[in-house]
């Protein structure tokens, strides 16, 4: 006879050894090593909510605390390579298998060990592609998330950074997974529901609250003018000429100069509610001043920012709230409108080649992708008209009947044509190519793919890929606005000037914008202090920002 | 350390009678600029001391592209660097041929 109800069993199994160390659903956190080692099997798929920002931090230290012999061979299906505990628990054999987003703290770690063979990559994956991978081949059997407080029946409050979890609880619960749950407090009554408690199995309570990662602040004090160059030029190069109204920003310091030039140098422009008015954004301190000065309509976010929760509870007309009044965000969801519903993505990278591939994959840092591949794509699937989308779609189209054109995503690299210690940006080769032959990959990790790049900008210019006609005009168009560096030296200087004289490239001059105006004094905010008078003293910078 | 030397012939000499000016700071990722009104008006120098060597063919060509653009005849230029980026030396030397044109 077919046995139909095999992984409930099993799950119900784990769930009764896990039992024995809870009062109901409640586990102190001096017990969450046996918690796990009790429910957990060898080569089990486990999520452990490793967000963006949000961090599962005590259920991390457990299970890296938890006895090999017992606990090994996992397969870690997570959004973030965050903290040490992460990497941790592939050098002690615990876990062998790694599918994951995104890496940026523990980048240069995770190249040491992909290149040593410690751990088995399955994939760099964006976010939305991961998610769904939790619903049809990478479902967790153990999830082990974060919120900020449970009730005993264990309904649960993320508080602002709801981010991954409801995605991860959703694979997991559904489908005869166990979910434990780490909170800060145990409460008689959350603020509100974000996870209902016939979901949750266990609750431990951490011994200090979950570790967020201030990932999206950016000091404007540290802003060159190199950036509030680049930033002008995008301002007046593409938002404006493509009227750009729905978008998402990249975590840079370019696109944090434009968050800062909007309430000024958009406002000299006569911008103001004809670009940036809807967003798909975390709560970038950055953008405070050009909120506060009737520039944004609405922000959805992927999660939260710290210092920002405050500020979001008394703008509930600007962002996604709960009855409890502070911010719900949602990764998957902000993922998909930033996906479908907006116009543009804009953000850096540290690599490009001659053709417009870009990845943040060095030599000596894994970085992951994030959210990048997803914003910075072109779905194919969307099928609403906007002038923005239909603009640059006109401008791409070569051949075909122009009745059956379809607009086009604009995806906008903003990049400076040096990184940090002269590192240059823009390459013959991508780095991400030696890294697959090193250690197998039959993918190379590409952050955003040549085809789907509209426009690279740097302090040079604009470069308008969807105006180049074939693939050297596409080479020379990068060439002409990467400096000073050997891609940029390499430039045919004829070909170039004819791309200029088209349009392809656009030079500040061109623009009409003095490099000598780029001046810190446009910024609207030049200071974290800056933006918390702007915030009226709502926002409260976490201490490592402040300096006054 | 490496010193470089360049030296380039102008169309004309830069407007203004500013005698010298300084722009800049020697930090980290910036340089101090220090432009003289000294030399003959079709005649530009640029001396450099940079703390990081092997850089010498891309200051060849920030300073040809400057001297094309701002026609800085008359004019020499000491840059202390303190491992600036292109095209940030290219901002300082067009801030600097400003300030000499005030």
């Amino acid at each position: 006879m077919t046995e139909w109800r095999g992984e409930r069993q099993a799950r119900d199994a784990r769930i009764a050894a896990g039992r024995i160390h809870a009062a109901g659903k409640i586990v102190p956190a001096t017990a969450a090593v046996d918690l796990l080692e009790a429910i957990l099997r060898p080569g089990d798929r486990v999520c452990l909510e490793g967000d963006n920002q949000k961090q599962a931090d005590c259920l991390a230290r457990a299970l890296s605390a938890c006895d090999p012999e017992k606990i090994h061979d996992l397969h870690m299906v997570q959004s973030g390579i965050v903290l040490p505990e992460h990497l941790d628990v592939f050098e002690t054999g615990i876990a062998r298998r790694l599918d994951y987003s995104y890496s940026g703290p523990q980048g240069a770690r995770i190249a040491r060990m992909l290149y040593g063979g410690q751990i088995e990559l399955g994939a760099v994956h964006t976010y939305l592609e991961l998610f769904a991978r939790y619903f049809v081949d990478l479902t967790p059997n153990v999830a082990l998330i974060a919120g900020v407080s449970a009730d005993r029946d264990g309904n649960l409050y993320t508080g602002p950074n709801t981010e991954d979890t409801p995605t991860v609880v959703e694979a997991t619960a559904f489908k005869n997974g166990v979910v434990v749950a780490q909170v800060n407090e145990i409460v008689e009554t959350v603020p509100r529901v974000d996870i209902p408690g016939d979901r949750i199995d266990f609750v431990v309570k951490a011994d200090r609250p979950f570790y967020v990662e201030p990932l999206f602040t950016r000091d404007p004090a540290a802003m060159t003018e190199t950036q509030i160059l680049i930033a002008m030029m995008a301002i007046k190069g593409i938002y404006a000429e493509y009227g750009i109204r729905r978008l998402n920003h990249g975590i840079g310091f370019g696109t944090a100069a434009i968050e800062l030039l909007l309430p000024t140098y958009g406002e000299k422009l006569g911008l103001k509610g004809k670009i940036a008015t809807h967003w798909a954004l975390n709560p970038h301190p950055t953008l405070i001043p050009a909120i506060e000065s009737g520039w944004v309509k609405q922000v959805h976010c992927f999660g939260s920012e710290v210092g920002m929760d405050r500020y979001i509870r008394e703008r509930p007309d600007i962002f996604f709230t709960g009855a409890d009044g502070s911010l719900r965000s949602n990764r998957a969801f902000c993922q998909t409108a930033g996906l479908y519903a907006c116009d543009m993505f804009i953000g850096a990278t540290l690599q490009i080649d001659l053709m417009g591939h870009s990845s943040t994959i060095t030599q000596s840092r894994v970085a992951g992708f994030g959210g990048a591949p997803n914003m910075g794509s072109d779905p194919h699937g969307r099928r609403h008209p906007t002038d923005a989308w239909m603009k640059a779609g006109r401008e791409g189209q070569i051949v075909g009947d122009p009745a059956l054109m379809r607009g086009r995503k604009l995806v906008v690299q903003l990049v400076e044509t040096f990184g940090d210690k002269l590192v240059p940006t823009f390459v013959e080769t991508l780095d991400a190519l030696e890294l697959a032959r090193k250690i197998g990959l039959e993918l190379a990790p590409v952050m955003i793919y040549a085809d789907d790049v509209t426009h690279i900008v740097t302090e040079e210019g604009i470069a308008n890929l969807l105006l180049c006609r074939d693939a050297d005009e596409r080479e020379q168009a990068i060439r002409g606005v990467a400096g000073y560096t050997e891609v940029g030296r390499g430039r045919d200087r004829a070909k170039v000037e004819a791309l200029r004289a088209r349009g392809v490239i656009r030079r500040p001059e061109d623009l009409g914008i003095e490099p000598l105006d780029a001046d810190r004094a446009l910024l609207a905010a030049k200071s974290i202090k800056d933006l918390v008078h702007w915030s009226g003293g709502l926002y409260e910078p976490p201490a490592r920002f402040r300096n006054w | 350390m490496e010193s470089l030397t360049f030296r380039h012939t102008t169309k004309t000499p830069l407007p203004g009678t500013q005698p010298s000016a300084v722009t800049g700071v020697v930090a980290s990722g910036n340089l101090e600029v220090l432009l003289e009104r000294v030399l003959p008006p079709d005649a530009c120098e640029v001396a450099i001391d940079t703390p990081i060597a092997g850089y010498g063919d891309v200051w060849a060509a920030v300073v040809a592209d400057f001297v094309a653009r701002a026609q800085p005849g008359g004019i020499r230029i000491s840059i202390n660097d303190g491992g600036a980026r292109p095209d940030t030396v290219s901002l300082r030397l067009l801030q600097g041929a400003r300030l000499m044109e005030a």
